[in-house]
């Protein structure tokens, strides 16, 4: 007797197979369209606008006259929502974080943790409701000089939106640190205190640092509470008191408009969508870079 | 038992009793380790070696729903006290650890590590070279005290790992399998150092290997279900155990 060992054609499995690759290619090509017309539209753009005039300008008026086009009010107002609701994300995630990994029982942990994962689900929309109604007013009392629209209330909401990510990920990378280190550093005689902060967040800096560099690139591409809180007056001013625009509310508002396609002003969406593009590919290509430096690897 | 010269007790182990979330991993233990010998404590697999082990410099403390009783004294103090820091504990009971646990850290600032956080007196420098050259690594690092801890070898990671115990100047340095993950080679360069470790210091290991409780210590203590089956010394409790279940386990019958 013969032994066949010729199996079947398996039709589907190829077919399947096929369909995954479709779907995989999905994510790839609109990437790329997306990088094309947006690197077509900035083009013609700075046909018409020198680069430098846009880069270093520090008057945005591309909807009043006289217009004008330089970028620095809208990336000023970014950065310092950037700045502000760092200050607000940051330490408070880290703080946060440290008491859920090292001092939180089980128990609380297994409240918080779901809890914070909630608020990271709260539409952004409802942020900038918040900011508008609560923290404006708050500040408004203790400042009298704030205006409505304010860029200290949209910082502050940026952060409070963020924060559980930073917290949520910062938790992740402490727990990521093997026991083995803590039970290592707790027999020398060491304190909590102590192992927290001189081994485990040392340990755990890659991690901490991909939740700072994810904060900022949100809090840069954060667009609804910051439409909705910090105005859309393009004032090149650090007084956080004051309104400003950033580049995304920029990109809400014209859009909103009925700017005809083709039109200076229609490019400077792209212009405006190309820069902020870039920042947050820079930002995650430094970030990917340090982290390879610092990654420290455990068994 | 039989002990055949009396030497000073450092630590005193008295009906010791520990439970996980009710279930009892040390039953009643009472033992003395004595002044700057090895002890072995040996057993099957989760007779509850390590957590006796652990409770000797409050390990165990980290661990949630664990229950103990007994006393346990250091020098006739009391380990778990009213009042007793279980920092303080530590700083004068060592551990070294089953896998090689190094920060991730310089050679140096390891084993620089425990005196610096303590704030120790004397020189820090002379300390680490010190600790080095009694774990027997100072010549292989001697030129790389900068170097990460994580590119040294798995044997010489947990001499590492010793030196940085020793660094503490400790009463008693605790290890738990401190071979287990190690290749025979490292294996016998441990062995070799405990022998002269124990010149000045107090060691209690735990191990599953039994050629090496015979071969390293003076006194041995036998851990079955939790229970002190046999302690004595260790060429008794190897040639002629006084319990048949002992007798059993050091002959290879089961374990």
């Amino acid at each position: 007797m013969e032994t066949n060992l010729q199996g079947r054609p398996r039709l589907g499995e190829k077919l399947l197979e096929g369909s995954f690759f479709c779907c995989a290619c999905i994510s790839i090509v609109t990437t790329v369209v997306v990088i094309c017309i947006l690197a077509f539209e900035t083009y013609g753009f700075f046909v018409e606008i020198p680069i430098t005039d846009f880069l270093f300008g520090t008057e945005w008026t591309p909807l009043l006259q006289p217009k004008s086009y330089g970028i620095l009010p809208l990336l000023c107002g970014t950065l310092m929502i950037v700045v502000g609701s760092s200050l607000v994300a940051l330490p408070v995630g880290i703080a946060a974080a440290v008491y859920l990994s090292e001092y939180a029982s089980d128990r609380v942990r297994n409240i918080v943790k779901p809890v914070l994962e909630i608020l990271a689900g709260i539409p952004t929309v409802v942020y900038g409701f918040f900011a508008l109604t609560f923290i404006t007013p708050m500040l408004q009392a203790i400042f009298e000089s704030t205006h409505v629209f304010n860029a200290a209330s949209a910082a502050i909401v940026v952060g409070i939106m963020v924060l559980p990510m930073v917290a949520s990920m910062c938790d992740d990378a402490l727990q990521s640190v093997p026991d083995s280190l803590r039970e290592g550093a707790y027999s020398l005689g060491a304190t909590s205190f102590e192992v927290t902060t001189r081994i485990v967040l040392p340990a755990a800096l890659s991690g901490i640092f991909a939740s700072f560099v994810l904060a900022i690139s949100r809090a840069i591409g954060e667009t609804m509470a910051v439409t909705l809180a910090a105005g859309a007056t393009p004032n090149f001013t650090l007084n956080p008191l004051e309104s400003i625009q950033t580049m995304t509310a920029y990109i809400v508002q014209v859009s909103l408009g009925d700017t005809p396609a083709g039109t200076l002003t229609y490019k400077t969406l792209f212009a405006v969508a190309a820069l902020l593009f870039t920042l947050t590919l820079a930002l995650n290509l430094t970030a990917s870079a340090v982290m390879r430096r610092f990654k420290e690897t455990y068994e | 038992m039989e002990i055949s010269e009396q030497k000073l007790t450092v630590l005193d182990i008295q009906n010791v009793s520990i439970s996980y979330g009710g279930d009892l991993a040390v039953r009643n233990v009472s033992m003395p380790i004595f002044e700057k010998t090895i002890t072995a404590i040996i057993g099957p697999s989760g007779c509850g070696k390590s957590t006796l082990l652990r409770s000797f410099n409050r390990m165990n403390d980290f661990i949630e729903n664990v229950e103990q009783s007994g006393k346990i004294t250091l020098n006739r103090q009391d380990l778990y006290g009213a009042g007793v820091d279980p920092v303080e504990v530590r700083l004068r009971v060592g551990m070294v650890f089953q896998k090689p646990n190094p920060f991730p850290k310089s050679i140096f600032r390891n084993v620089a590590w425990g005196p610096t956080i303590n704030g120790l007196s004397g020189d820090i420098e002379e300390r680490v070279i010190t600790a080095l050259q009694q774990a027997a690594l100072w010549d292989e690092v001697k030129d790389r005290l900068q170097d990460s801890a994580l590119n040294l070898s798995g044997g010489q990671q947990q001499r590492l790992c010793i030196a940085r115990a020793l660094a503490m100047k400790p009463e008693v340095i605790l290890m738990d399998e401190p071979c287990s993950a190690l290749d025979p080679v490292s294996t016998s360069r441990i062995e070799d150092l405990l022998f002269e470790l124990k010149r000045e210091y107090t060691i209690v290991i735990v191990t599953h290997n039994m050629q090496q409780a015979a071969r390293v210590s003076e006194y041995t203590a036998f851990l079955e279900n939790g229970i002190l089956v046999e302690f004595g010394d260790t060429d008794q409790v190897f040639t002629r155990p006084e319990n048949h279940r002992t007798e059993e386990y050091v002959t290879g019958r089961f374990g």
